[in-house]
C-alpha cells in the first residue's frame, strides 16, 4: 500500500515537474521608459530576469540597470555576445550598462554559462 | 553576504568533526552527543553557507527555471530532511552526506571562480598598458594633462623610457619603440620623422614630438580591446547544441532522480535510505557546470592569448570555421610581396647608372622612380642638378645631366641595339619577372636597372609550415602571369590565378569554395569583398579600420608567419572546446548511471559525498584544460634567420 502511494506520488511528482518547467509560461515584454535626454529600463535578477524581454526604442541613449538579488555565482556576470559586454552583477547593488541602441533588432543576454536568458529588442 | 570563500571556510570548520566522527566510526569512536551533535552542525552547515543555493533555486522554480544550484538544494535538503527525520525516528542519519557535498561545491566553486579571473584577464591587461598621462605641448609650454584630455591634433612630445599616449605621426625627432605589447612583434622598431606611433606602446631611447592623430575609442589598443571583449563574450556554433541540452537539463535530471528512487524502492525492494541516496546521488552527480564553462572558458584563454601575439580573432565563429578551412588564398601585393617596387639588379658601372637615373628621375612620381631613388640613397649617389627635361611617351624621359644628353626608359631610347652581352643579361632579368629599365648617356647604353616586388622575409617560410600542415596554398593577383609565377615560384605557392580584376577577387574566392573552404589573406583595403566571401577573411597588417572591419581574423603586424599562428592557434582552441565538451559529456553520460545505482550489482556505486567532489573536479577540470590553452606549443619559429 506504501509503496502503492510512493509510485503514485513520484508519478505525479514527474508529471508537475514537466508542465513546471515545460509547459508554455507566458512572459511578458516591458518597454523601457522614455525621457527627453534617453531611456532606463529595470531588470531584476533573481532566479533569473525579470522582465525577460525589454524593448528599447532605437537611437535613443539606454541604460539598462541589473539588480542582482540572487545571491547564485550562476547569474553574478551577464553577457550580451553582440557587443561585448561581459560584466560582473554585484549582489544587491544597481549595476548600469549603457546600450548602444543605434542599429535595431533582437540582442540575447545571458547569464556567464548562457543557462538564463533574456532578450533586449531595439525597434 | 558571505563570498563564496567564507561560505566554503566555514562549511569546511563544520564538516571536520563530521570526518572525525565518520573515520571514528569503524573504530567505536563516536562524537560527544552523537547524532545530535551532527544535526547542530549539519543545521549550521544549511543554514548558513547552504542557503544561498535554497534561496536561488527557489527563486529559479518560481521563475519556471532550473538550475545547478536547484540541484544542489534538492540533494542536499532531502538528505538533510531525511536524516531530521530517521534522528527523531531512531533510525540511521546521513547528516554528513549534505554536509559533505556543501562543502566539496563550495571548494570547486572557489577554485573555479579563480581561475575563470584568471583565463579573462586577457582584457584587463590589454587596458592597463595605456599610458595614464601625456605631456602636451600647448602654447610653446608643455603641460602634463590626463590621457582623456588629449585631443586630435595635439603635439605630444615623448622622452626616453615614456609610454607613447595615443596613436599619431612623428614630427620632430627619432626613437626606437618596442611595439611588442600591441603588435606582437618582439624586434624594437626605429622611427622617424612621417612614421606612425602606436599609443600604449613604449619609447625606449630617443626624444620626439609626434602629433595625436586617434584619441580615445579610436586607437588601435582601444580597437583591439573592443574586438577582444567581443570574441570573449562570443558562442562558438558548437555552443548551440550544449545550450539546448542545458535547458532542458536540470528537469530532465530531476525526473531522473524520482525514477531512480521509485524503482529502487517500489520494484527492486531496497530500503527507504538507500533508494533516497541513489537519488540524492543522481541529483548531485549531475550538475550541467562542466558543460556550461567548457566552451567560455577555451574561447576567452584562446582569444587572449593570441591578442597577446598581435593576432584578433573575431569571435567563436570564425574559430569554428578556421578549424575547417582547406585552402589558403593569398593576395600577392602587400600580402606575399612588401607591396613596395625595390630595385634587385644593376647592370654596368654602379655608381654612374644608379647617379644617372637618380638625377633624370628625382622629379618623377612613377612608382619605379621611388625604387630607383630609394636605392641611390641607400648608396648614398646623390643626385646632379637636370636640365631640360622631357617625358617621352610611352619610352622613358630624357634631361641633360652634367652637360650630357641622358636617358632612362625602354629599349626605344636607346639608338640602334644594345650590346649582345646587355641583351642577353636584360632577357635573363625579364625571365625572373622584373621590370628592366635601361639608362644611358648620348643615346647609348650605360647600364641596366631591373626592379622589382619582392616577396616578404617570412613569405616563403610561412608557405612551407602552410603546407606542412596540409594546405593547399592560392596565389590570386591582378598581375599577368609571367610575374605572378615568377613569385609564386620563389615562395613555393601550389597555384597561381593571374589577372584578376580587383572587383573580381570575391568571385574566384567564391568559385574555390564550392571545392573546399577557404581563408583569404589580404592587406584589407582593397580585399574588403573577397575577405568577407571567404570562410575566414585575414587581414594583414596595417591595423586600419577598415581591415579590423572586414577581417574574421586580424594579423596586426605585416608578418605571414602570422597566418601559421593565428590558425594553428584556432584550431588548438577548437579543439580545446570540444576536448571539454566530450569530457563533460562522458562525465554525466557515465556519471549518472553510476549514482542511479544501475551498476550496483557489480558493487559500484556513488555516495553523494563522491557525487560531490565528482561534481566540484569535472568544472574544475574544465576550467584548467582551457587555462592550459595559455601554454600549449603552437610550433611556429617566430624568428627567421636574416
Amino acid at each position: 500500500m506504501i509503496k502503492l502511494t510512493v509510485l503514485l506520488t513520484a508519478v505525479a511528482l514527474i508529471g508537475f515537474i514537466g508542465w513546471w518547467f515545460f509547459g508554455h509560461h507566458e512572459t511578458a515584454a516591458v518597454a523601457a521608459k522614455i525621457e527627453k535626454t534617453g531611456q532606463d529600463a529595470q531588470v531584476l535578477v533573481s532566479g533569473g530576469y525579470a522582465p525577460e524581454t525589454v524593448v528599447l526604442k532605437q537611437g535613443l541613449p539606454a541604460k539598462l540597470t541589473f539588480l542582482r538579488k540572487d545571491p547564485s555565482t550562476c547569474l553574478d556576470h551577464v553577457v550580451f555576445p553582440d557587443m561585448g559586454i561581459n560584466d560582473f552583477l554585484p549582489q544587491d547593488q544597481a549595476h548600469t550598462i549603457d546600450i548602444d541602441t543605434t542599429k535595431p533588432g533582437e540582442y540575447e543576454f545571458a547569464c556567464g554559462m548562457n543557462m538564463f536568458h533574456g532578450k533586449l529588442i531595439i525597434k | 553576504m558571505m563570498t563564496v570563500r567564507n561560505r566554503f571556510i566555514f562549511s569546511l570548520i563544520f564538516s571536520l568533526p563530521l570526518l572525525v566522527n565518520m573515520i571514528g566510526m569503524p573504530f567505536g569512536f563516536m562524537l560527544p552527543g552523537g547524532d545530535w551533535t551532527q544535526f547542530v552542525l549539519t543545521s549550521a552547515i544549511m543554514a548558513v553557507a547552504a542557503w544561498p543555493f535554497i534561496q536561488s533555486a527557489w527563486a529559479s522554480f518560481r521563475h519556471h527555471h532550473a538550475n545547478m544550484d536547484t540541484l544542489v538544494a534538492i540533494g542536499t535538503v532531502t538528505a538533510y530532511l531525511y536524516s531530521v527525520y530517521a534522528l527523531l525516528t531512531n533510525r540511521a542519519v546521513f547528516f554528513e552526506s549534505a554536509a559533505f557535498v556543501i562543502t566539496f561545491i563550495l571548494l570547486g566553486q572557489y577554485l573555479e571562480a579563480r581561475m575563470k579571473d584568471t583565463a579573462s584577464n586577457a582584457v584587463g591587461k590589454l587596458m592597463d598598458l595605456q599610458a595614464k598621462d601625456a605631456e602636451v605641448v600647448r602654447n610653446g609650454q608643455t603641460v602634463r594633462v590626463p590621457l582623456a584630455e588629449v585631443k586630435v591634433g595635439d603635439v605630444i612630445r615623448v622622452r626616453p623610457g615614456q609610454k607613447i599616449a595615443v596613436d599619431g605621426e612623428i614630427i620632430e625627432g627619432s626613437s626606437t619603440i618596442d611595439e611588442s605589447m600591441v603588435t606582437g612583434e618582439s624586434m624594437p622598431v626605429s622611427k622617424k620623422v612621417g612614421d606612425k606611433v602606436i599609443g600604449a606602446t613604449m619609447n625606449s631611447n630617443g626624444t620626439f614630438l609626434f602629433r595625436a592623430g586617434k584619441v580615445g575609442d579610436d586607437t588601435l589598443l582601444a580597437q583591439i580591446v573592443e574586438m577582444v571583449k567581443k570574441a570573449q563574450t562570443s558562442h562558438a556554433p558548437i555552443q548551440k547544441t550544449v545550450d539546448k541540452i542545458a535547458d532542458i537539463f536540470v528537469p530532465v535530471v530531476l525526473i531522473a532522480a524520482i525514477a531512480t528512487f521509485t524503482v529502487w524502492y517500489v520494484f527492486l525492494n531496497a530500503s527507504l535510505v538507500n533508494s533516497l541516496l541513489f537519488a540524492v546521488s543522481v541529483v548531485i552527480i549531475a550538475c550541467p557546470c562542466a558543460l556550461g564553462i567548457a566552451t567560455p572558458t577555451a574561447l576567452m584563454v584562446g582569444t587572449g592569448r593570441s591578442a597577446k601575439l598581435g593576432i584578433l580573432i573575431k569571435n567563436g565563429e570564425v574559430l569554428e570555421a578556421a578549424n575547417t578551412v582547406k585552402t589558403i588564398v593569398f593576395d600577392k601585393t602587400g600580402t606575399i610581396t612588401v607591396g613596395k617596387p625595390k630595385v634587385t639588379d644593376i647592370i654596368g658601372d654602379e655608381q654612374s647608372v644608379l647617379q644617372t637615373a637618380a638625377s633624370l628621375e628625382a622629379a618623377s612620381e612613377h612608382p619605379l622612380a621611388a625604387a630607383i631613388l630609394a636605392e641611390a640613397k641607400a648608396a648614398q649617389v646623390t643626385a646632379a642638378p637636370v636640365t631640360n627635361f622631357q617625358a617621352v611617351e610611352g619610352q622613358g624621359v630624357t634631361a641633360t645631366v652634367n652637360g650630357q644628353a641622358a636617358f632612362i626608359g625602354n629599349t626605344k631610347m636607346v639608338h640602334g641595339t644594345l650590346s649582345p652581352d646587355l641583351q642577353s643579361q636584360m632577357n635573363a632579368l625579364q625571365k625572373e619577372a622584373k621590370t628592366v629599365v635601361v639608362v644611358g648617356v648620348k643615346g647609348a647604353a650605360l647600364g641596366l636597372i631591373a626592379i622589382q616586388d619582392t616577396p616578404k622575409a617570412s613569405s616563403a617560410p610561412a608557405i612551407v609550415a602552410l603546407k606542412k600542415r596540409g594546405y593547399h596554398t592560392v596565389m590570386l593577383t591582378g598581375d599577368n602571369q609571367r610575374v605572378a609565377e615568377a613569385i609564386a615560384s620563389q615562395v613555393g605557392i601550389d597555384d597561381v590565378i593571374a589577372d584578376v580584376l580587383p572587383g573580381d577577387k570575391a568571385a574566384v574566392v567564391a568559385k574555390l569554395q564550392k571545392e573546399a573552404p577557404v581563408a583569404f589573406v589580404g592587406d584589407g583595403i582593397n580585399d574588403a569583398p573577397a575577405l568577407t566571401t571567404a570562410d575566414v577573411g585575414i587581414a594583414m597588417g596595417s591595423g586600419t579600420d577598415i581591415a579590423i572591419e572586414s577581417g574574421g581574423i586580424v594579423l596586426i603586424k605585416n608578418d605571414l608567419m602570422d597566418v601559421v599562428t593565428a590558425l594553428t592557434l584556432a584550431r588548438k582552441t577548437f579543439n580545446r572546446i570540444r576536448l571539454n565538451l566530450f569530457w563533460a559529456f562522458i562525465y554525466n553520460t557515465l556519471g549518472i548511471p553510476i549514482a542511479a545505482g544501475l551498476f550496483a550489482g557489480l558493487g559500484l556505486i556513488l555516495s553523494p559525498e563522491l557525487a560531490g567532489l565528482g561534481m566540484a573536479l569535472s568544472s574544475l577540470s574544465a576550467v584548467a584544460s582551457s587555462l592550459l590553452l595559455n601554454t600549449t606549443k603552437l610550433q611556429t619559429k617566430q624568428k627567421i634567420a636574416a
